[in-house]
């Protein structure tokens, strides 16, 4: 059974239909595989072997029904910060311990209703404030591919379960590359949306303005799957628009006559040379199959990431003051003799280090006297890096790069705030500009990781982005 | 005070207003006034984690209404803005609000003062959430009602163009009125749908910049506005004239000392720390829109009142009572053309009507066609003022035809004087004491006999004809 948690959503799914095993057998054959390998990893926050079993019952009622949606069946992990009606939802902090939504994310909803099976929820960053997960107030989760590195984060759970077969597929959330570098280091395909395309509607906000859930996915027509699931208007959340179409109907399309940019500014980054080298090479494949390289420039990304920074921490800094230890989640022990008294002591005691860092650098530049300076810069810069890309795209059709300067770190490593910071500077533009990017694995590092790059495609550009990196999964 | 008539007190009002919709600003809750505590409330408007606001049409256009009511320029695109401070009333810990771009700018309202009409400047109209009570327990301490969190609001901000306790009186009734005729708000001031602020200020007169103002709050009443504001003026004033300097703070009304208190200085005042919100669409306002709204709107209170004044010469002054309810100016003006007395039914309302209790029930109450035959009745003499007092408070309990009843009972006025001198003859043999007080030059004293000789006539005699003819027999004594 271990060897059939290998093959793709699609293939599962026609497995199911086919009556080769049920979908309890199916999810039965992942719980299994956590129980066994889930404690050297710890992808895992939550898992209830009775709640995921009954739903794959009503998946094989819903099979034996015929016409069930093509994820009926399929057991998932869901990243702990979106939530899940009546199921623990922490966002891996101490903060919401034992919170349990009265609600369901709309995207987990949706892919509740299609039939599919939660195996449990994943480990993150704080808040997904962080790139290695290392930010959890609850556990270290491992990279599968080497147990001594950290799985990226803050997706981590996500994409370590996916690359453990410990879940066929994972929702993640992708505010500054949480979907994107996860899926490098561990060896998935991952897609930060276009911003709109997928509900926010319970996912815990950190920065409204920048964030997504996205699929992480073994292969490429897996995440088009999953994500055609999850996508599409939610009178829940204004911010949503409509379906872009099909985006599984020109998978297999191939490159011929696609302009392939490259921006110039690359060969100066901050980028190991193994990193550049490994786009380098991609970059050749996919021209051997008939698509064209671009030179482009993209000048502004180097002011990125303290944009990114400035706008995503000032947004926390709003968003995470709701915690305040009145209504929910963690209420100080100590005897408070103020209200005050009862936010700060609350609010001391359930964030960790890195989400009190970005509150105070959020409410910082948001305060009278350095709003203009910081915040309002911020938005300004923001606006070039749209402009950047809107430029770019006139001479391409996708942007090829790196996901991450460099492989996945050690567990553990000592790292200034600030580096780790700059490791987001190749995802913070999607971000900012609210376009599409896919992260898909590229060729193996010499010790053997994985190294992911990174296809970034217009406004609703999903399509063009499955497309071309389907046509270089084939020849990977 | 020696010196107040050197100083010009000058103050801008800040009016929230809950709007009337069915349900909250950003989510599907319902805003009855008086549910049990947290009974209406859900995930979005308690604030729980990953939710997400959707915008109430309905409140858009309750705020557009408001503001061409109000003469202002609608904004084409808007947008909401988070103001971040952290009170437990408060789930989100943030108001989601319109600060850099608000919905409506730049509007007027027209004020009657004892020298004319006065138009009070507005600078802004935006829309905002509610937050939720607090209520203070002996029992179990502090307990929070979500009830009113996300509650729409509009927030009407006034230039300082008010000059007096009176004016600012004179703005918030005519606001109100306004507010009502349009249909946007139940403007309670007891159940807080209607909540006024005060910046004041002064300056010596003939002074152009504005002095240092403070804000005043909890002011629950237009009669503890008025208060509020007569302290604040003479207490900045004394402030001034001891030689001190006016701090910029928010000052709490005390209603049982009628005085005011600091809150907080300005140097202490929350900075808010606003940005756009980012998970609301900018608002936009169609012109077509605007036309729409436009097109329904009612005539307002300004406009019937000098139509009354011109129509019935109904003085402006009276014209502002009587357009106060929209209710009662909808039935006066079904009323007033049916008689030939107009001005009468005007005044019937005015000294009758308005002080019996629940008086706007009227149109519920007397249908105009009633209305205007006591009208015109009363203003040709039929009937006398005190049969027709009668009967009005006779219709008010059941809506009887005032001509049959006083063809039933023979309530027409006597003017035969023959007749009404055998009263006056009557009255005055029954009051020797009257008559003694009469002859010794107290000539009040005919007054007693003219009531007497009135009731005699079952006070059918008309009253003018019998105090003539009081005179004329007490002289002949």
């Amino acid at each position: 059974m271990k060897k059939i948690l290998e093959r793709s959503v699609i293939e599962k799914a026609r497995d199911l239909r086919a009556g080769e095993y049920s979908a309890v057998e199916l999810t039965a054959a992942y719980l299994d595989n956590i129980e066994e390998c889930d404690e050297k990893i710890g992808a895992y926050l939550f898992c209830d072997r009775k709640l995921s079993l009954d739903m794959a019952k009503r998946a094989d009622d819903m099979l034996k029904g015929g016409d069930a949606p093509l994820l009926c069946g399929i057991p998932f992990g869901v990243k702990d910060n979106i939530c899940t009606a009546g199921i623990p939802t922490t966002a891996a902090s101490k903060m919401l311990e034992g919170y349990i939504p009265p609600y369901s994310a709309t995207a987990y909803e949706r892919l509740e209703r299609a039939g599919a099976v939660l195996l449990g929820k994943t480990n993150m960053d704080e808040f997904g404030m962080g790139s290695s997960t290392e930010n959890s107030a609850y556990k270290i989760t491992k990279n599968p591919n080497d147990l001594r590195r950290t799985p990226g984060g803050s997706s981590g759970g996500s994409a370590a379960a996916v690359s453990a077969n410990t879940a066929a597929f994972a929702l993640g959330s992708d505010t500054g590359g949480s979907v994107r570098c996860p899926a490098a280091y561990c060896g998935c395909v991952g897609l930060k949306p276009t911003y709109g395309a997928v509900s926010r509607y319970g996912l815990i906000a950190f920065s409204p303005s920048l964030e997504q859930i996205g699929p992480l996915t073994r292969t490429v027509r897996d995440n088009a799957l999953v994500f055609e699931a999850i996508s599409g208007k939610d009178p829940k959340d204004p911010t949503t628009k409509d379906r872009i179409g099909d985006t599984l109907a020109g998978l297999e399309s191939g490159v011929k006559g696609v302009r392939i940019g490259i921006a110039r500014e690359l060969a100066d980054s901050n980028a190991s040379a193994e990193t550049k080298e490994a786009i380098f090479s991609a970059a050749r494949a996919l021209e051997k199959e008939g698509a064209t390289i671009v030179d482009i420039s993209l000048p502004s990304l180097e002011l990125a990431t303290a944009a990114y920074y400035i706008i995503s921490s000032a947004e926390a800094s709003s968003c995470l003051a709701r915690y305040d230890g009145v209504r929910f989640g963690h209420r100080t022990k100590k005897e408070c003799q103020t209200v005050e008294e009862l936010f700060r002591e609350s609010r001391s005691e359930g964030f960790g280090k890195e989400v009190k860092r970005r509150i105070l650098l959020g409410t910082f530049v948001l305060s009278e006297g350095s709003y203009d300076d910081y915040y309002k810069n911020a938005t300004r810069v923001r606006g070039l890096v749209k402009r950047d890309y809107d430029c770019a795209f006139k001479s391409c059709d996708v942007i090829l790069s790196p996901v991450c300067p460099d492989k996945a770190p050690f567990i553990g490593e000592e790292k200034d705030p600030v580096d780790v910071y700059l490791m987001d500077k190749f995802c913070v533009g999607a971000n900012l500009a609210g376009i599409p990017a896919l992260s898909v694995p590229c060729k193996k590092s010499a010790e053997g990781l994985p190294v992911g790059m990174q296809l970034t495609a217009p406004f609703g550009g999903e399509n063009i982005l499955y497309r071309v990196a389907r046509a270089y999964e084939v020849i990977r | 005070m020696k010196y107040i008539n050197d100083y010009e007190l000058c103050a801008g009002l800040e009016v929230h207003v809950e709007l009337k919709t069915k349900t909250k600003i950003f989510c599907s809750c319902k805003t009855d006034f008086g549910a049990e505590p947290n009974t209406q409330v859900c995930p979005v408007c308690l604030g729980h984690p990953g939710t997400l606001p959707t915008l109430n049409e309905r409140a858009v256009e309750y705020a557009l209404r408001a503001g061409l009511c109000l003469n202002c320029r609608i904004s084409e695109l808007s947008g909401f803005d988070r103001k971040n401070y952290f009170y437990p009333d408060l789930p989100k810990a943030y108001q989601i609000s319109q600060y850099e771009k608000p919905i409506c700018e730049g509007g007027f309202l027209s004020i009657e003062t004892e020298s004319g009409e006065k138009k009070i400047g507005i600078t802004r109209i935006h829309m905002e959430e509610d937050a939720g009570k607090l209520l203070h327990t002996k029992e179990r301490g502090t307990l929070i009602d979500y009830n009113r969190a996300g509650v729409p609001l509009i927030e009407i901000v006034s230039e300082p163009d008010i000059r007096s306790p009176e004016e600012a009186v004179a703005y918030l009734r005519e606001l109100r009125s306004i507010l009502l005729y349009a249909g946007v708000s139940d403007c309670k001031m007891n159940e807080g749908s209607l909540r006024c602020d005060v910046n004041l200020s002064v300056r010596k007169k003939g002074v152009a910049e504005m002095g240092t103002r403070c804000e005043l709050k909890n002011l629950n009443s237009f009669k503890f506005i008025e208060k509020a504001m007569e302290y604040e003026y003479r207490r900045q004033i004394e402030v001034l004239e001891g030689g001190g300097e006016i701090v910029q703070e928010t000052r709490r009304f005390d209603e049982s000392s009628g005085k005011t208190f600091s809150m907080r200085k300005k140097e202490k005042q929350s900075d808010y720390r606003f940005f756009p919100e980012p998970d609301l669409l900018r608002v936009e306002i169609s012109e077509k829109m605007i036309a729409e709204v436009r097109s329904s709107l009612p005539v307002l209170p300004k406009e019937r009142r000098e139509k009354y004044c011109e129509s019935y010469g109904i003085p402006i002054s009276d014209g502002v009572i009587l357009t106060q309810d929209r209710k009662i100016a909808d039935w006066f003006e079904k009323a007033a053309p049916l008689t030939r007395y107009p001005k009468t039914c005007a005044n019937m309302i005015l000294s009758e009507i308005m002080a019996f209790d629940e008086s706007e029930s009227l149109p519920e109450r007397i249908s105009p066609e009633n209305m205007a035959s006591l009208c015109d009745m009363a203003g040709d003499g039929t009937i006398n003022s005190a049969v027709a007092k009668k009967l009005i408070r006779r219709m008010w309990k059941s809506d009887i035809d005032p001509e049959k009843v006083v063809a039933d009972e023979g309530l027409a006025q006597i003017r035969d004087r023959e007749t009404i001198r055998t009263f006056v003859k009557s009255a005055i043999e029954a009051m020797p004491k009257a008559v003694e007080d009469y002859k010794k030059g107290k000539e009040t004293a005919s007054r007693s006999i003219v009531g007497k000789a009135m009731g005699l006539s079952s006070g059918k005699a008309a009253p003018d004809i019998v105090a003539l003819l009081v005179e004329e027999e007490l002289l002949k004594l």
